[in-house]
């Protein structure tokens, strides 16, 4: 089960209104490397992972992941808050509007609605694994983009923040793999 | 939200990373002695920062016991802040 925390994991700044950042960053929301995409597939994945220590760090990342969701869901909520319809069409988000308003909605930076084909849930731990820690350094690249198009520095520290999560993953999750390999290198007997 | 709140607040916030930091570490080193020290070290001090920051402003979770009327809807909600 999930107990919800009425606090963020990070404090979540903007600057200023964004939309142009606002139209970038809902990647992270509902894209293919965004933090729903983190979570559920780590969430998914860990009912067949062989070892305890594989079960708890999918279990506390994909966790954590939803708190990111939140972090993003924040940041678009903040640099879309108190604009006019005029500044939005201007923005290139008409479309969005015209579907959402100002609410937020999983989809990528072109408007494509999430799907779980970003996913993979192979029941192969090791394979698992893999596209677990190849999916965490495919989010810190996405961050690092997201940074190099941002002019703010209270949304660049957020985004740092973030980015610095996806580097820890991965060595957990290269940990958890290296766990699994020997663990099943010992149940081999030829 | 007050300054005060805030900084309370974010306080907090700092004291649960480091427990959850700590925490996803053990679970791929868990014969770690000192981390697990540490970790443990770190949510006695975060379950007074929680403590004291709940009986001033109000439930955080589930199952905190609250004042009259239900503070749980008491805006603002984590996205309305400013930091």
């Amino acid at each position: 089960m999930w107990i919800y925390e009425k606090k963020l994991q990070y404090p979540a700044k903007v600057g200023r209104a964004n939309l142009r950042m606002a139209k970038y960053l809902i990647t992270q929301y509902g894209g293919p490397d965004g933090e729903l995409a983190a979570s559920m597939r780590y969430l998914t994945q860990r009912y067949t992972m062989p070892t305890g220590q594989a079960k708890a760090i999918l279990t506390d990342i994909g966790t954590e992941e939803l708190a990111h969701l939140e972090i993003i869901a924040t940041l678009v909520y903040k640099l879309m808050d108190r604009a006019t319809v005029g500044e939005i069409e201007a923005a290139g988000l008409g479309a969005y509007y015209a579907d959402h308003d100002k609410a937020l909605y999983l989809v990528n930076g072109e408007g494509v609605p999430w799907t779980a084909a970003y996913i993979q849930s192979k029941g192969d731990p090791v394979a698992d694994l893999h596209e677990d820690m190849a999916a965490e350094e495919k989010a810190r690249a996405t961050y690092e983009w997201l940074i190099n198009l941002s002019d703010d520095p209270d949304l660049n520290d957020t985004l740092k923040f973030l980015r610095q999560r996806e580097i820890v993953h991965f060595q957990r999750f290269g940990e958890a793999l290296q766990i699994v390999q020997e663990y099943m290198d010992s149940k081999r007997i030829y | 939200m007050n300054r005060d709140q805030v900084a309370a607040l974010k306080e907090l916030m700092a004291q649960e990373f480091t427990a959850l930091e700590f925490h996803l570490y053990l679970d791929t080193h868990p014969t770690d002695q000192r981390a697990l020290m540490e970790y443990n070290e770190a949510c006695r001090q975060l379950m007074v920062l929680k403590q004291r920051y709940q009986q001033c402003f109000g439930p955080l979770t589930f199952c905190e016991t609250s004042g009259y009327p239900w503070q749980w809807i008491e805006e603002p909600w984590p996205w309305q802040i400013s930091y």
